[in-house]
């Protein structure tokens, strides 16, 4: 187990949303308030590691053909624990997530993340995976719900009830928010200049490293 | 410029030069545009005329800027990135405030334009995507509309005196005709964005192109007579025809967006039936969003739409080669089949 490797593959390298590109459609989709951000990452985060140390341990026991939906069921019981303690104790936040709290049952990186990895590695192994993948779909959530909050509705930091009464701090003043930005469009937009910078930086270190080998 | 020399420079002499380039070819379209921008400065006050200049200007600074950033040859010459500004001022209101102007130029050549690769890259026309991007963003900005003769205020235009625009849901969207005669529409004494309003200005502009060869009829001509003969047969709210197709057909952005922006050689189809079928599918989604949707206004989307269609359009109306007899198209065809059903076997 390579915790230094799992770390920075997760965050960085293989990062499930800018390298994997899984989790498009929740991406998309909530990242238009910070507080949203942060509570869908978390809850993926939660259910990612929980989901995956129980796939990982039941691996030997799943039989082959019908993995898929042993995983499904495994997942689907993390994801309903955690709707239910949304509604109980942050009921917001599940108001304002609806139908893709639900749906993370259908996230492609839990899924992904159980047959690429669980299925062939340790409980402790996958454990840390699911935390840096986590950790990786979180940052991303966050990126994008600071920036199309930004430049959609000219605040940043919304949502949270002790910030301004759940309105944020007003950045740019009242009107200039391009709207479009906080629709779907700006979400393929700003998703996609991520994307982009990512390939970018990744091209980047990767030509420094064979310049540093052949010196 | 010196790639494509390299790249094309291959017959052997003698060579025909031809003046004709893209350079020359936008200039066509700015002096074509050139009436109707005279007609919109009369109409609402020499804020119009500034907005065009302001919005040019930052198109050519948004390209310049852009590739020079990624170490890319210098296109401000070509005078496309003008055209854009000019185009994208033309369809918003006189009373938009310059700096979402500016997002709205931003958008168009950076995202639409640049983003996919520049100049004769870019799948949608980049003035309309600035514009649907301006209509997603500021929506009550982009619906408040000066009355003409009524100039508003160089600096801030929250003084402005605004008032419906012909096609809006008190009048022909809901089926009834603006207090505006057929005359005042079609001279462009009537509320609407800066550029559309006056038709006979845009026509004169129209005929221009067509005559030096900078365009060729066959999309405006689809495209406009789809809408009359569609508005002829399904008046609403009980109008007269011709009186309906009449108003239909000058009110609105019809006549720039048919002969300035259908025909943008990047994002319509290259063969002339293909044009055809561009410009009818124009027609129909204007008319269809006219009646049926939420927006007063069709041209815009559906001629981005119709963009997104182009390359579905282009394979299917392939012009037959050269010296490709109709002999020669069964045989082929048979042939086709054989090694067809041959596969199936």
């Amino acid at each position: 187990m390579d915790i230094k490797k799992q770390f920075k593959e997760g965050l960085v390298t293989q990062n499930p949303v800018l390298v994997q590109l899984l989790g498009m459609c929740s991406t998309m989709a909530i990242t238009t308030v910070f507080f949203n951000g942060v509570g869908m990452g978390l809850s993926v985060l939660i259910i990612l590691t929980c989901s995956n140390i129980v796939i990982s341990a039941l691996r030997k026991v799943i039989p082959n053909s019908i993995r898929i939906a042993c995983f499904i069921v495994v997942i689907a019981t993390f994801v309903t624990i955690v709707d239910l303690l949304l509604k109980a104790f942050v009921p917001a936040l599940s108001d304002s997530l609806g139908v893709f709290i639900p749906l993370i049952v259908v996230n492609c990186i839990i899924l992904g993340r159980a047959e690429g990895f669980c299925y062939k590695n340790g409980v402790a192994a996958s454990a840390v995976d699911g935390i840096f993948q986590g950790i990786g779909y979180t940052w991303v959530l966050v990126v994008m719900c600071l920036v199309r909050e930004l430049l959609g509705n000219g605040t940043i930091l919304g949502g949270l009830s002790f910030i301004n009464d759940s309105n944020g701090i007003r950045i740019l003043p009242e009107g200039v928010g391009a709207l479009g930005i906080s629709l779907p469009v700006g979400g393929f937009l700003v998703l996609a200049c991520l994307i982009a910078f990512m390939q970018w930086a990744l091209a980047r270190s990767e030509k420094k490293k064979t310049e540093e080998v052949a010196q | 410029m010196s790639n494509e020399n390299k790249l094309l420079g291959v017959a052997s002499s003698p060579h025909v030069s031809s003046p004709i380039g893209t350079r020359s070819l936008m200039l066509d379209v700015l002096i074509a545009l050139v009436p109707a921008l005279c007609a919109a400065v009369y109409f609402f006050g020499p804020r119009a005329l500034i907005a065009t200049i302001i919005s040019v200007v930052a198109c050519e600074i948004f390209e310049m800027g852009y590739r020079k950033l990624l170490h890319k040859t210098q296109t401000n010459g070509d005078l496309s990135a003008a055209v854009t500004g000019v185009l994208l001022a033309f369809v918003c209101p006189v009373t938009l405030p310059y700096w979402m102007l500016i997002i709205g130029d931003f958008f168009a050549i950076v995202v639409v334009k640049q983003l996919f690769g520049g100049l004769g890259k870019n799948f949608i026309n980049p003035a309309l995507g600035g514009r649907a991007f301006l209509m997603l963003s500021y929506p009550v900005a982009m619906t408040t509309w000066a009355v003409p003769g009524k100039w508003s205020g160089l600096i801030s235009a929250a003084d402005a005196v605004t008032g419906a625009t012909p096609l809006s849901v008190d009048f022909m969207h809901s089926g009834v005709l603006p207090e505006a005669s057929i005359m005042d529409m079609f001279v462009g004494n009537v509320g609407g964005c800066i550029g559309e309003v006056s038709a006979v200005m845009l026509l004169a502009g129209g005929i221009y192109l067509i005559a030096r060869g900078v365009i060729r009829p066959n999309i405006p001509v689809a495209f406009i007579a789809t809408v009359a003969v569609l508005t002829f047969i399904f008046p609403q709210g009980g109008n007269d025809r011709v009186t309906w197709m009449l108003y239909e057909l000058l009110g609105g952005g019809l006549f720039l967006g048919a002969f300035f922006m259908a025909t943008d050689y990047v994002t319509s189809p290259t063969s002339p039936k293909g044009e055809i079928v561009f410009g009818i599918g124009c027609g129909l989604l204007t008319v269809f969003i006219r009646y049926f949707g939420g927006y007063p206004e069709g041209v815009s989307y559906a001629i981005l739409i119709m963009n997104v269609c182009v390359w579905f359009i282009d394979q299917a109306t392939k012009p037959a080669r050269f010296g490709f007899t109709k002999e020669m198209k069964e045989k082929a065809k048979a042939a086709k089949k054989a090694a067809k059903e041959g596969a199936a076997k």
